[in-house]
């Protein structure tokens, strides 16, 4: 009898677990393990927001942003990012809708917003490099320059991956491989949309005000 | 004993993964609805910040500031909600978890660096010495 439930030395009934595992279906944690990168993400624009919070009032004797902000085209390059995001949603319907020529549509324009916002970035900044605002110039436009410039290479490699799904979905169809992708895009773009929300508020913004 | 256990095991799986993948698609789609009402509503909530720096229009700067920072704290939610449709239920609550801990984390990083450097700046500046020595 006590040989039928076996027992460990200290009298305590062991605990059995399953030996083999349960399915997984295919790209089942994808979306949260995308979610858990969008988070590290975060931690480096929080650690460039801290950079530009300590050294955005040193300004060696150079440049405060108040000389250098043009503001209208800030405002410009809000609404583009802004646009972009409504665009991938309706993108992001279409696909639920299954239509495969929507889906390609919506996310033309939205690269087209994408590169509408990426191209006033870099005419901002040849703007400010030809004033001799440059990097090098003080702390606070190194802090500026890796800050935005960070954001702005997010864009640029979001660009780069939305023009290579719709390559995908234009030869593949709206297959779940690529409603997964799609979808892990769709956060992608959005986060970068929030991240612009603190740029524009923090750097430019306050940066008039102060 | 062990036998009937697995099998409920097996089954509140089943139940967990079928729920678990209805999630996922709540998650990806949205509706055309909240798509127009988050839209909507960044407008405004961008629009109001940038009248209020541009035109000039409060006095006080101080406030001025805090309203924007306010405004863009309000734009950061909705559009975690209308975009990234964020919910305590989606992957059974590890996405709002990993976003919480996230903020824990900025905020510390945020707060902590901004007030050690302050001091630190304010403690060594030279100048601030002198000025207590003509005193």
């Amino acid at each position: 009898m006590a040989m039928a439930t076996p027992q460990s030395a200290d009298g305590e009934t062991p605990v059995f677990y399953l030996k083999e595992e349960h399915a997984h279906p295919e790209g089942g944690s994808t979306l949260l393990g995308f979610w858990l990168y969008l988070m590290s993400d975060c931690l480096i624009f929080a650690c460039l927001f801290a950079i530009y919070g300590v050294l955005g009032t040193s300004y060696a004797a150079g440049p405060a942003p108040k000389d250098l902000f043009d503001l209208p085209l800030v405002a410009v390059n809000t609404a583009m990012l802004l646009l972009s995001s409504i665009t991938y949603g309706l993108a992001m319907l279409a696909m639920a809708k299954g239509s495969v020529r929507e889906v390609l549509i919506w996310l033309g324009v939205t690269g087209l917003f994408g590169l509408a916002f990426l191209g006033i970035e870099l005419y901002e900044f040849a703007h400010l490099i030809h004033l001799g605002a440059t990097p090098q110039r003080s702390a606070f436009l190194s802090a500026f320059f890796t800050l935005v410039g960070t954001h702005g290479l997010h864009v640029a490699f979001g660009i780069l991956w939305l023009v290579t799904l719709m390559a995908q979905v234009g030869r593949f169809g709206l297959i779940e491989a690529n409603r997964r992708r799609l979808t892990c895009l769709s956060m992608f773009w959005h986060f970068l949309d929030v991240i612009w929300i603190g740029v524009f508020t923090f750097v430019y913004l306050l940066g008039v005000l102060r | 004993m062990s036998a009937p256990n697995a099998q409920t095991h097996a089954e509140t799986h089943a139940a967990h993964h079928h729920g678990h993948d209805h999630g996922a698609q709540a998650h990806a789609h949205g509706s055309l609805r909240g798509y127009l009402t988050g839209f909507v509503l960044s407008v405004v909530l961008t629009a109001i910040p940038f009248w209020l720096v541009m035109g000039d229009v409060l006095d006080s700067r101080q406030l001025t500031g805090f309203i924007v920072v306010a405004f863009a704290a309000v734009q950061i939610v909705v559009h975690m909600i209308y975009f990234l449709h964020m919910d305590t239920r989606s992957e059974e609550g590890w996405t709002m978890m990993a976003l919480i801990f996230t903020i824990i984390v900025v905020v510390i990083a945020l707060a902590g660096s901004l007030w050690v450097m302050y001091h630190l700046n304010t403690n060594t500046m030279p100048f601030h010495d002198m000025q207590q020595m003509r005193r």
